[in-house]
């Protein structure tokens, strides 16, 4: 028996069987079903990205001229400071959120996370502290930078930068409440039959990304208490007019801000991995090696954050050894890459708009990361350090790396959150706008942040007029692509065609359940009846018990039945 | 066979002809654009075949329409990715060990930094200038040497000029501090070995030299050097690139880079017209307020007027506008 005979067995046996489903109020309450909450973090980090993606478009319009005629100099601060706080903690991160809250306990077997009630209070902390966070716009927001490097950011309106400092507590509090879910999900409750190693790489991902929330989280929270008590009490943690070290304050961020990277991208390196051999018809290439790299970059990446301080206060043993942890990221990621690469080469790919999202992942990320080696060398991030270089460097890595992958993951589980199928036409129109759009903005940044403009600026020597203006035009272009997506969107999940249970003939457990899933995810709980990438594979008959399954464990369940 | 030629030929021509870097102005500057040069001929070897590999599958391995069987059921091939993660090792291992030789003759690892902080630290306090940013924290760092101290070659020798910096926001005020010469832009001579010890007044400052390849931040209450040998007469920019306010993308300079006559003439002048004129900045920090204090700056920094206007209301306490030395250490 074939495998797609197989699992449209598995299908049809499921079609008897429509499970109640939720209403639509159900997502603006507090609902403790982790595929509500996951869609509710999806919805509402997709509403922050369009407010942040306005602020990036407002940015690249005062900086389409060298002269600052578009808006004040402190409005162009908070603008950005805002566009980088957003969309690193309430459009990247949230959305991670979703998708591991959406997919965790279906891929694992699980009826629910861990701890329900919790995983709703972590979701409902975010609407406040964003919406605070965006308001402050319109009275006083900060304008120090997202990194809010004191003693300047001491020093600029104490409201603006109290708010900032208050939603980034509470932020960091969600997204601590999120990890131990993960954590403690992924570990306790997977079905009896899955050991570890027979689980979706995405839970690999998100175990490694929850590590380093878990680690790096509440650093940053001291370093935000302290620099609170400076900014209201007047205390000198970090002020140096009182006898304050500003580095200490440049040590304690970065400690938690290098790995959000990895909080941002780890997600997302699963994602792929799961669409990649789904669309290519193959097992993924290396499954050991890419779950291992996940912990490998996901350790590495806690012994690198003085990377960002190569010009601070750090000494010449410091930015050596920093030096040295960087680049050797640059290995996990590489055999994840490459891993990528061999699981397509020789498939058979369906070039849908899912599988071409996270092509276009590993074709953009791979620039940011190759820059990202780049300014890992000492000698050579001494030169381009806070130039547009490293806005080019980091927007390759969160713009054509997570941003992508998010779209990818969109794309590849739509089916199953709403039982439909997208337009794939108006996908393609929007992968296509995105890509231009993509380059457009960020590649001509590598140019002008090695002839010499520097980040952060409203006003720029005219002989980076040209290039800024090809910038601005792709920012436009990127702003475009959001209307395709917008609409494909709506108009899919009210419209779309149905999907079916299984649409991509996919083997990872989610797509052994209805789609969408009903309340408690799988009638009786699966069995593990084949690897989660086993395609090409020829798989065991149905009549046959897998081996897997140890009857005493699973007294209700038999396989799919 | 033939594709890996041609794409090492590429690489290599590309990385050399990439064009992107500013003009060299010292031995520095050529030496970070080799290791550039060197990173450039990988990554796009890199790119190339990563891309190259994306177009192929997009191509050559799509789906046939009505082919819904699955691909060869290959899960791994253990020589091939023993060689995709050694590569990688080997590639971060060269680049490693040729950014820490182009650190260490830059002069990186330069101590002298480390021994000359308490030598400061004793200067400050014997000169009379009251300096509350300064004081306590010189005994807390002297130990680190922060920036680019001298080349292996010179690390015995003494500067052949010492320049005092200082950021505030938002300009660059230079001290000669043998000839107690203050100015808003910078002249170095050519081919003498320079340093600069870079201070910030306010918050945290950059100060940028794309031409010369260095930056190095100036910190509040921590002194940091650069030290280097500009080698190409020519007017440079001086940036702050790190974020310092509303104002930062207005904070700039210009290092003019003279023939050694030239730049003494230069410096003889600047000290015949500063010793009748405005010396009270240099020498005898009185307290101007800070539109007098700056708008003495002005046409030396190149601060716009409208900039200048806005000043009072961006430092509008008096306590962030601290009066410092800017003379330093006498000589
Ligand atoms: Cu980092
Ligand atoms: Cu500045």
């Amino acid at each position: 028996m074939t495998q797609a005979e197989a699992l449209s067995e598995t299908r049809s046996s499921h079609d008897h069987h429509p499970g109640p489903q939720r209403k639509w109020q159900d997502y603006f309450t507090f609902n403790t079903d982790h595929k509500v909450i996951g869609i509710q973090y999806l919805v509402l980090s997709f509403i922050f990205f369009g407010i942040g993606g306005i602020m990036a478009d407002l940015i690249r319009t005062e900086l389409k001229t060298p002269a600052t005629d578009f808006v004040s100099p402190e409005m162009y601060n908070q603008l950005l400071t805002l566009h980088g706080t957003i969309m690193i903690f309430l459009w990247i991160i949230p959305a991670g959120s979703g998708l591991a809250n959406y997919l965790i306990p279906l891929m694992i077997g699980a009826r629910d996370m861990a701890f329900p009630k919790m995983n709703a209070l972590a979701f409902w902390m975010l609407p406040p502290a964003g919406i605070l966070l965006a308001l402050s716009i319109l009275f006083d927001a900060p304008q120090a930078g997202w990194t809010s490097y004191p003693p300047l950011s001491i020093m600029t309106g104490k409201v603006g930068e109290g708010i900032w400092i208050f939603s980034l507590l509470v932020l960091g509090t969600s997204s601590i409440l999120g990890a131990i879910n993960f954590f403690t999900t992924i570990l306790l409750m997977r079905v009896p039959s899955m050991p570890l190693t027979a689980m979706p790489l995405f839970c690999w991902s998100m175990l490694a990304t929850s590590a380093l929330i878990l680690i790096g989280t509440p650093v940053l929270a001291g370093a935000l208490i302290l620099l609170a008590f400076d900014l209201l009490a007047g205390t000198a943690f970090f002020n140096p007019t009182g006898g304050g070290d500003p580095i200490v304050y440049q040590h304690m961020f970065w400690f938690y801000s290098h790995p959000a990277v990895y909080i941002m991208i780890l997600p997302l390196f699963g994602v792929i991995s799961e669409i990649i051999p789904v669309h290519s018809r193959k097992p993924i290439f290396g499954y050991l090696a890419i779950a291992y790299s996940s912990l490998a970059i996901s350790f590495l990446g806690l012994i690198v954050w003085a990377h960002h301080m190569f010009t601070s206060g750090t000494p010449a043993w410091l930015r050596m050894f920093f030096m040295i942890t960087t680049m050797v990221i640059a290995v996990p990621t590489g055999i994840k890459v490459f891993s990528w690469l061999a699981t397509m080469w020789g498939g058979k790919i369906a070039l849908n708009s899912a599988m071409l999202f996270a092509m276009g992942f590993v074709g953009e990320f791979v620039i940011g990361g190759i820059s990202g080696v780049m300014v890992a060398s000492v000698p050579f991030d001494i030169h381009v350090h806070d130039t547009y270089f490293v806005v080019a460097h980091l927007h390759y890595v969160l713009f054509g790396g997570s941003v992508f992958g998010i779209f990818a993951a969109i794309y590849h589980w739509f089916p199953k959150m709403t039982g439909r199928m997208v337009n794939e036409p108006l996908g393609i129109v929007h992968f296509i706008l995105t890509l231009i759009g993509m380059n457009l903005t960020f590649m001509p940044m590598h140019a002008l942040g090695l002839q010499g403009m520097n980040r952060r600026i409203a006003l720029y020597d005219p002989q980076f007029q040209p290039l800024n203006e090809l910038c601005t035009i792709g920012s436009y272009i990127l702003a475009v692509s959001a209307l395709p997506f917008l609409v494909n969107m709506i108009w899919s999940w009210i419209k779309g065609r149905e999907a079916g249970d299984n649409p991509w003939n996919a083997l990872t457990l989610e797509w052994q359940t209805s789609s969408p899933p009903a309340i408690e995810n799988f009638e009786t709980l699966p069995v593990l009846r084949w690897g989660p990438y086993d395609y090409g594979v020829e798989r065991i008959p149905e009549d046959i018990e897998p081996p897997l399954t140890s009857p005493e464990l699973q007294p209700e369940s038999s396989a799919l039945s | 066979m033939l594709a890996g030629i041609a794409l090492t030929l590429v690489s290599i021509w590309y990385g050399q002809h990439h064009g992107l870097m500013p003009v060299q102005a010292s031995e520095d500057a050529a030496l970070v654009d080799g290791l550039f040069d060197t990173m450039m001929i990988v990554g796009t070897g890199i790119f190339l075949l990563v891309e190259g590999v994306i177009l192929i599958c997009l191509f050559k391995f799509r789906r046939r329409p009505g082919d819904d069987t699955d691909g060869p059921p290959i899960a791994g091939n253990i020589p091939l990715e023993i060689l995709w993660t050694a590569i990688p090792v080997v590639i971060v291992l060269v680049i490693g060990v040729y950014s820490f030789e182009v650190y260490r003759i830059e002069g990186g690892f330069d101590p002298e930094a480390a021994e000359q902080s308490p030598i400061q630290v004793a200067m400050v306090s014997n000169s009379d200038v009251s300096t509350p940013l300064m004081a306590p924290q010189h005994k807390g760092h002297h130990h680190l040497a922060l920036g680019v101290g001298a080349t292996p070659d010179e690390m015995t020798t003494a500067p052949d000029l010492t320049v005092n910096v200082l950021g505030l926001q938002y300009a660059w005020i230079f001290t000669y501090p043998d000839t107690g010469v203050t100015t808003g832009e910078l002249h170095l001579p050519a081919g003498k070995d320079v340093k600069l010890v870079i201070k910030a007044q306010d918050v945290l400052h950059a100060f940028w030299l794309p031409q010369f390849r260095l930056k190095q931040d100036a910190i509040p209450g921590q002194d940091a050097e650069l030290r280097f040998t500009p080698q190409r007469v020519g007017e440079y920019p001086i940036i702050c690139a790190e974020l310092c306010g509303p104002y930062h993308g207005a904070m700039g300079s210009k290092l003019y880079v003279q023939e050694a006559d030239e730049f003494d003439q230069w410096l003889q002048q600047q000290v015949a017209s500063q010793s009748n004129a405005d010396s009270t900045v240099a020498l005898q920090p009185s307290e101007p307020t800070d539109a007098d204090y700056l708008s003495a700056m002005a046409d030396h920094v190149g601060v716009d007027a409208s900039v200048l206007e806005r000043l009072p209301h961006t430092l509008s306490s008096p306590s962030e506008l601290v009066p410092v030395s800017l003379v330093g250490p006498q000589g």
